[in-house]
């Protein structure tokens, strides 16, 4: 794992709106196989820098790869291969669920369709919602879907952006067992943008903090409470959002 | 690394079967839907039917022209509704706010028009078919009746109703939802300049050149020379149909130039105003 090429990589990555830099020279690369957690402020630059990585946003300078793929440019070559699931994009509503899985997942060219949709529905919880339409779901019940939908093709990269925003603990925490899980069986390299330090404690192999564009942190969260002297990622991220970044190798 | 599913390479009509799957089952969940696609259409017809059973039954010139008020209604409703059939499933993307999933999926532009082509091909259908036969049941005129006509006719105005939707959604995509009431507002410019209801010779002079470089405006005089003077103008079709081209080749483009300005300033990333 540690000689593949990265999943992902991206290099002196920039978008500037305007006057605005969104993204200011970022640098990455995720391994195959791994979970990494995006954090940062709201207007930090993640939801630009994934729209970026999927091919929606074209860089103002810098490089994407995915898979080998330059984005966007080369973005078909890989699509089929990756997915991403939001609480801000919807599924059509009056769809039934089995309708908006079938109509994604021939779009995705998954093979045995009608087996996939079965098995998904029954690894999410879903075999009893299939044939209800998708706007009648709780909200739970519709981020389970959206997820359905984000693995119905069994991606190799797979971006989330907040997938646990507005759910109870309870479902919160169940989704986060199904992409453990999804992770585990089919090696997908995760990248995840969240606010829920807990969620990314839990999942994230290695953590990338963002602020005002550009990268401030970046390593496993083992390594980051260390390194700021915390207990918890939230302290870690109330010091980078408060600019009272690396405390304790200060205090040494 | 899951190499279950093949690479998608070209276009693909599994992609544009899925959107148009996606759109029928829309369509049948939805009966309001389904009526709004008979609803306009009949009123219109009725309307002008009966206006023409009144006028032609008191002034002998509008006797001989016959059908052609009746025949103009449903030739624009062609044009108008195909236009609307394109852009309305265009925007159920942006009202479910399903844009993004589509964007960042395998479905390529040319695919995810395509099935736009066809849907409103398939929305055009059901309106007008019914209201073809009611036209045949209260003002005896068969639309289907002009044959081969009817088809040289059908084929233009689809056409300009495809370059015109194409166009509008570039729109939408690149300006958000403030760019929304174009798909119900941009057609009726052509109303008064391609000449629906009246001859070109009516307009004023400067207007002559502006009505005959849209391709609508040929089909109407060549309606008007079917119906009144029985005969069939060939010659107006193929310029309609060399028009149709250009503009279909133009609103493409401008389509491609609006999409990757959508690229590049992030408004795909927004589904609002």
């Amino acid at each position: 794992m540690a000689n593949s090429p990265p999943a992902l990589e991206v290099q002196r990555l920039t978008k500037v709106y305007k006057t605005a830099r969104a993204v200011d020279g970022i640098d990455f690369a995720l391994s195959p196989g791994s979970i990494t957690g995006l954090l940062g402020g709201n207007g930090a630059g993640k939801t630009t820098t994934i729209a970026m990585i999927m091919g929606l946003v074209t860089p103002t300078s810098g490089s994407v790869r995915v898979l080998g793929a330059e984005m966007p440019r080369q973005r078909y070559r890989v699509l089929h291969r990756m997915n991403f699931e939001s609480p801000y994009v919807d599924m059509p509503m009056r769809l039934t669920v089995r309708q908006n899985l079938k109509v994604f997942g021939m779009i995705y060219g998954v093979p045995d369709l009608n087996e996939r949709i079965g098995e998904i529905a029954a690894q999410l919880d879903l075999v009893d919602l299939l044939d209800r339409p998708t706007g009648k779901l709780s909200a739970g019940q519709k981020t389970r879907v959206s997820l359905a939908k984000a693995l119905i093709n069994r991606p190799d990269i797979l971006l989330l952006d907040e997938p646990t925003a507005s759910l109870d603990p309870d479902t919160a925490d169940w989704v986060r067992g199904r992409l453990e899980d999804y992770r585990r069986e089919y090696s997908a390299t995760v990248l995840l943008a969240s606010h829920n330090m807990v969620e990314v404690e839990r999942l994230c192999d290695r953590v990338i903090i963002m602020k005002r564009g550009r990268i401030e942190d970046d390593a496993s969260p083992a390594v980051l409470l260390t390194r700021y002297g915390r207990h918890t990622l939230e302290e870690v991220f109330l010091d980078v959002a408060r600019g009272r970044a690396h405390v304790q190798e200060a205090a040494q | 690394m899951n190499a279950r599913i093949a690479s998608p390479s070209g276009l693909s009509a599994r992609r544009v079967g899925a959107m148009v799957l996606r759109y029928w089952y829309l369509l049948r969940s939805s009966w309001p839907r389904l009526l709004d696609l008979i609803y306009w259409p009949a009123v219109q017809m009725f309307m002008w039917g009966f206006l023409q059973l009144y006028i032609s039954s008191n002034a002998g010139f509008f006797a001989r022209a016959g059908a052609t008020f009746i025949g103009a209604v449903l030739l624009w409703d062609i044009l108008f509704r195909g236009q609307l059939g394109f852009s309305i499933s265009f925007l159920e993307e942006m009202w479910a706010r399903n844009m993004g999933n589509l964007m960042i999926s395998p479905l390529r532009p040319v695919e995810f028009i395509a099935a736009l082509m066809i849907m409103s091909l398939i929305r055009l259908a059901i309106g007008m078919v019914p209201v073809s036969l009611l036209a045949i049941a209260f003002f005896g005129f068969n639309l289907w009746g002009l044959g081969l006509a009817l088809a040289a006719f059908f084929v233009n105005l689809i056409l300009t109703s495809w370059s015109i939707g194409i166009l509008v959604s570039g729109l939408v995509l690149r300006n958000g939802m403030g760019a929304e009431t174009l798909a119900w507002t941009i057609m009726f410019v052509m109303l008064p300049l391609t000449c629906v209801y009246y001859p070109v010779a009516v307009l004023p002079a400067f207007l002559h050149p502006v009505a005959w470089a849209l391709p609508p405006t040929y089909v109407f005089e060549g309606m008007r020379a079917l119906l009144i003077d029985h005969t069939f103008r060939l010659d107006l079709m193929l310029y309609a149909l060399a028009l149709n081209a250009v503009l279909f080749a133009a609103t493409s483009l401008v389509f491609v130039a609006l999409l990757a300005s959508a690229h590049r300033n992030g408004s795909l990333m927004q589904t609002g105003e």
